[in-house]
């Protein structure tokens, strides 16, 4: 598992092979239908054999962390929904959880499970937009459409809830700033019942069609110990087989309150995390269920000063966002703003295990590997 | 565009001793128990307290730690864990929706509690990473129950190379820096790491100075590769060993390191700029 | 006059009957056809794709998007000329006419009726495959013509996918070019010698010696949608993947031609699989179903579809919203239905009645074609390069191979039984 088994380290030839002219080098550049967002892949081709890649990011990077280091805990929030804008509610989540660690404060249980219903809401929103695109990559032009179209009905609840569909801002330090609305919990435990057909329709076109499989089955694979060492989390490592989840290795959030399985695969390939993530979001609703139906009562923030100073400190917290373990490595100086808020990206790692999996296959399968990844460039380059 | 963007928390901090004075039990009283690590601060004076909602936010920050001190049913936003404020604002007539009694009648109020510091932390891991490298390791703590050591330069890689083979943390979760500006030994270098057989995350801390190179962890963790690279990019130190250190997020031939102290907010390679865009920094 | 009355009396295509007025009159009907055709079938795809996508599709020009095809017409026709720089002139300019030309020479053979086609070559299918195979041609003129990796590529791929689909498909026309020989004895490649041998045998190809008819049609079937270039093997052109292929540089009017002979070489493909083996223009049960009454019920059909179109169009004209804006829209949409149901009248007057059965049958098939094209489109992944090609050679042209022979050995089993009658005696 270590000494580079893996990371053959074909970027030392960089300034030597590429102009080597019995290959083409292709550039998937940075305007491009399939790179879900500004990504430049610079491919080394034989034919249509990839012999190599080179990802070339940043396209995007907005430097959040500068501009968390100038700015109050509080007035940071809303930056960070803007990394991974699909799953903006995990964002806030993992940093409103952090800076309560650094502040030694407990969310209250009300707040607590609005914070899970909120975060599953988005998980399937996350996924419904993943199984979108990738099918979309992939070259079947329907299932986008049927899950934005369902994908909708959560933005609209969103939308009740905090005003923003997208970019929610939905969690304050210390719990919730908004109360649930009247209907919230019978909304959230309609959309279930609607959504599972809805997820049914979505296996029914894909899981058993003859094409889906060949172009998923066997592409892109990784075994559960490359997903290790390369530091891949998320569907991508429970589609190798490693059981593996934040929210019940290290629970946070009410998550250990509710009964939820672990979807895994078994190969590793692009087929068996599409079903880990149809899989999770089956567990997404059951979650849900459990959640909606039970809020307790309380507060829905914990009692947190104005001015927030935490005391000076670091504190790393994780959870398990959509895309893999998002991190917050968080330095409190004792001041009102944040020393130094590092993210730790989910995409940013798994997007490295991207030369791993298409070395040896052909164009079309680096479209359908992106696609599985299920990168979000706002979070790979902040 | 402003050159620098106002940060703009750093001025409340200039009101509030103004509208401390307004409450004038506090004001003298707040100067004397200030702590570096002071929680929380006193808020706007009494009249906004009587607008605000008793549900409203206002609470003990402190930790775990302090559990004497005002308890959390204080809920007058002026008061907050700072027994001083606790004590004047009753003096100070502020109409608290729920007068928690407990803390409003000690005239002195209880010593503001200690900042929570970091404990020393006891594992055979601890142990056992003593016995091999002896004072190299500098310190191993505990903080809000998350463990971490900090350990010399010189055994840095040694002790990855320890923790990656022999005590199963294979999964490095993070390479991070963090930059002191004022410090000698400038950038404090930051592994996390996880251990899937042991469900333990673990932080491993060095510090060198500018300049200085640290060692790569991509022999081990093959996720080292990009996380390294950001950190170069970002702050400039270079790691020996990276098979392919280039600047990731930022252009090839890019000038500065951003996330360093010293590099402004706002601040561009204006060279770069002008000739790769045409037009000039800041538009 | 004379004309006229030799032409209506006649039983035989102009072209056989060496009429030349009258067969430049039925190329330029032909032509005009197809064009109108494709843009319909423009108009069709973007609406069907669009409600399998449960969405709608063009709602605002024209009532229900039907102005659509006409807006995106004269957009490309006045769209700026794009030539790449570095591109080879004459073979950038020469490709989209080349492809053109060979799609709408393709059906100069089409059979729309006992007398309804240009003219009858007595190698007709022969002929239809051989231009088609031109085209490839034109594509590779296309990609090369560009100058860019992007066209390039997707040029090369389109070709190879083209090429390789020809095999099956020729194999598969050639089951049905045997089956056309039982009754009479001989086979005959004149698309209309196939029709009638069908009329002959009452029996459409695909029902004869099941399964091995109906093998042979899927097999054409699938052959035809990868010779076509589309879902589920449009990679070629996919745009997640290339962004348009071949004709990535070509913008406007050029593009235009591209499509339009995408879309005619889809028709002339389906009119094949249409007259090869779902009996080109003979109605449904014209074998069991005859005698005066049947043929006058079924001469009905016709004129009834155009009313159900035209109930459509009055039916939707009143559920659009009543709103002034909507004015000129519900007006249009009720004018077009009055036209259709005209057009139906006119199709229920006696005369016309018989005359238009023909083309009626083949135009129904071929449209059944079309819908199964973007039916396909909207519900397909789209198959890898690799797999396309292993699917080309390594199933369909060994299927096809067993199919071709079993069909052999099934037809003339008689003789052959006698045979081994004779040997074993």
């Amino acid at each position: 598992m270590s000494e580079s088994k893996f990371y053959e380290t074909q970027w030392q030839e960089t300034g030597k092979t590429f102009l080597d002219s019995s290959e083409l080098v292709l550039n998937m550049g940075p305007q491009h239908p399939s790179t879900h967002g500004v990504l430049r892949v610079i491919l080394k081709l034989d034919g249509e054999k990839v012999l190599g890649t080179d990802c070339v990011i940043g396209y995007l990077h907005r430097g959040v962390e500068k501009i968390a280091e100038n700015r109050t805990y509080v007035q940071f929030n809303p930056y960070v929904d803007r990394m991974d804008y699909v799953a903006a509610v995990s964002n806030g989540l993992g940093y409103c959880e952090a800076v309560e660690k650094l502040l030694g404060v407990e969310a209250p249980d009300r707040a607590n499970y609005i914070r899970v219903i909120l975060t599953e809401l988005n998980r399937l929103a996350s996924h419904q937009v993943w199984l979108g695109t990738h099918a979309l990559d992939i070259g079947a032009l329907t299932p986008l459409f049927y899950c934005f179209r369902d994908r909708e009905e959560i933005l609209k609840i969103f939308e009740k809830y905090c005003g923003a569909r997208l970019t929610t801002h939905a969690f304050r330090i210390g719990g919730c700033q908004y109360e649930i609305y009247e209907g919230f919990a019978k909304e959230v435990l309609d959309y279930c019942d609607f959504v599972l057909p809805k997820i049914d329709e979505y296996e029914e076109l894909l899981t058993t069609n003859r094409i889906w499989v060949e172009r998923t089955k066997g592409v892109g694979v990784l075994t559960g110990a490359e997903c290790i060492a390369l530091g891949a989390t998320g569907p991508v490592l429970r589609g190798s087989g490693v059981k593996w989840d934040l929210r019940k290795a290290q629970p946070y959030a009410a998550y250990d309150k509710f009964e939820f399985d672990i979807p895994i695969g078994k190969n590793g390939d692009t087929y068996d995390r599409y079903l880990v993530r149809i899989q999770e979001m089956r567990q997404s609703v059951r979650i849900l269920r459990q959640a909606a139906s039970g809020i307790p009562e309380g507060p829905i923030i914990a009692k947190v000063p104005k001015v927030l100073r935490p005391p000076a400190g670091e504190v790393y917290h994780s959870i398990e966002a959509p895309k893999g373990e998002l991190g917050y490595f968080i330095v409190s100086d004792g001041s009102t703003q944040p020393y130094r808020v590092r993210v730790r990206p989910p995409s940013f790692v798994n997007l490295q295990a991207l030369d791993k999996m298409v070395r040896g296959w052909l164009v079309a399968d680096v479209v359908a590997v992106i696609g599985t990844l299920d990168i979000v460039l706002g979070e790979v380059d902040r | 565009m402003p050159d620098e963007l106002h940060p703009i928390g750093a001025s409340s901090p200039a009101e509030k001793p103004a509208d401390e004075k307004a409450a004038p039990a506090t004001a003298s009283a707040s100067p004397a128990a200030e702590p570096p690590a002071a929680p929380t601060e006193a808020k706007p004076a009494t009249p906004e307290v009587a607008k605000q909602p008793a549900a409203e936010k206002p609470g003990d920050a402190a930790p775990a730690a302090k559990p004497g001190v005002t308890p959390a049913a204080k809920p007058i936003p002026p008061a907050a864990g700072a027994p001083k404020p606790a004590v004047a604002a009753p003096a100070g007539g502020a109409k608290p929706a729920a007068a928690a009694g407990v803390a409003a009648k000690p005239p002195a109020a209880p010593p503001k509690p200690p900042a929570p510091k970091p404990d020393p932390w006891q594992s055979p891991l601890v142990d056992k990473l003593r016995q091999a490298y002896g004072s190299g390791l500098r310190e191993a703590s505990t903080y809000m129950k998350q463990n971490y050591m900090v350990v010399d330069k010189s055994i840095a890689s040694d002790v990855l190379r320890d923790l990656c083979k022999q005590e199963q943390f294979d999964y490095c979760v993070d390479v991070t820096a963090v930059h002191y500006p004022k410090r000698d030994e400038q950038f404090d270098i930051v592994w996390i790491l996880y251990s899937f057989a042991l469900n333990q995350r673990i932080r491993v801390k060095t510090q060198i100075k500018e300049g200085e190179p640290a060692p790569s962890a991509v022999p081990l963790w093959p996720t080292a590769n990009w996380l390294e690279r950001e950190v170069y990019d970002m702050f400039g130190i270079h790691f020996t060993g990276h098979p392919d250190l280039r600047r990731i997020l930022m252009p090839d031939d890019w000038k500065g390191h951003p996330l360093r102290k010293d590099y402004g907010l706002t601040q561009q390679d204006d060279q770069w700029v002008k000739n790769n865009l045409g037009i000039e920094s800041g538009q | 006059m004379d004309a006229l009355t030799n032409y209506l009396h006649s039983s035989v295509t102009p072209g056989e009957a060496g009429d030349l007025l009258w067969a430049t009159i039925y190329v330029i009907l032909v032509v005009t056809a197809i064009s109108l055709a494709v843009l319909s079938m423009n108009w069709l795809e973007r609406k069907i794709l669009a409600h399998i996508q449960i969405r709608y599709g063009p709602m605002r020009v024209g009532p229900h998007g039907l102005l659509q095809p006409f807006a995106d017409a004269i957009k490309l026709l006045v769209k700026e000329d794009i030539i790449p720089e570095g591109a080879d002139k004459l073979v950038f300019w020469l490709a989209p006419v080349a492809v053109v030309m060979t799609a709408f020479t393709t059906f100069l053979v089409v059979p729309f009726g006992r007398t309804h086609a240009v003219t009858d070559i007595n190698i007709g299918i022969l002929f239809m495959l051989g231009i088609s195979s031109l085209s490839v041609l034109s594509i590779i003129m296309g990609g090369w013509a560009s100058n860019s990796h992007y066209p390039l590529m997707g040029a090369l791929r389109s070709s190879a996918q083209m090429v390789s689909y020809e095999v099956p498909m020729a194999m598969a026309i050639v089951c049905a070019i045997l089956m056309s020989s039982l009754k009479t004895g001989t086979g005959t490649l004149s698309m209309i010698g196939i029709v009638e041998s069908q009329a002959a045998q009452g029996r459409w190809f695909i029902f004869s010696f099941f399964p091995l008819g109906f093998l042979a049609f899927a097999i054409f079937a699938i052959a035809m949608i990868a010779e076509t270039n589309r879902a589920p093997f449009d990679l070629p052109e996919a745009e997640s993947e290339l962004v348009a292929g071949f004709h990535t540089e070509y913008s406007g009017f050029r593009w235009s031609l591209f499509f339009l002979a995408e879309y005619a070489g889809m028709l002339a493909v389906s009119s094949i699989a249409v007259t090869m083996w779902l009996g080109g223009w003979l109605r449904p049960f014209s074998g069991t179903l005859n005698g005066k009454t049947w043929d006058l019920a079924f001469s009905f059909l016709p004129a009834l579809t155009v009313f159900v179109l035209a109930g459509g169009c009055l039916l939707g004209a009143l559920r659009m919203p009543k709103h002034p804006s909507f004015k000129i829209q519900t007006a249009g949409l009720a004018g077009f239905g009055l036209v259709l149901g005209a057009v139906g009248l006119v199709l229920l007057a006696p005369g016309v009645r018989e005359r238009v059965q023909d083309m009626y049958w083949f135009a129904v098939k071929v449209a059944v074609f079309m819908y199964l094209y973007i039916w396909y489109r909207g519900t397909f992944p789209r198959y890898r390069f690799d797999q396309l090609m292993k699917i080309g050679w390594k199933v369909l042209l060994p299927l096809s191979l067993a199919v071709l022979i079993l069909t052999a050995l099934v037809g003339i089993r008689q003789e052959l039984a006698t045979a081994l009658m004779g040997v074993l005696r």
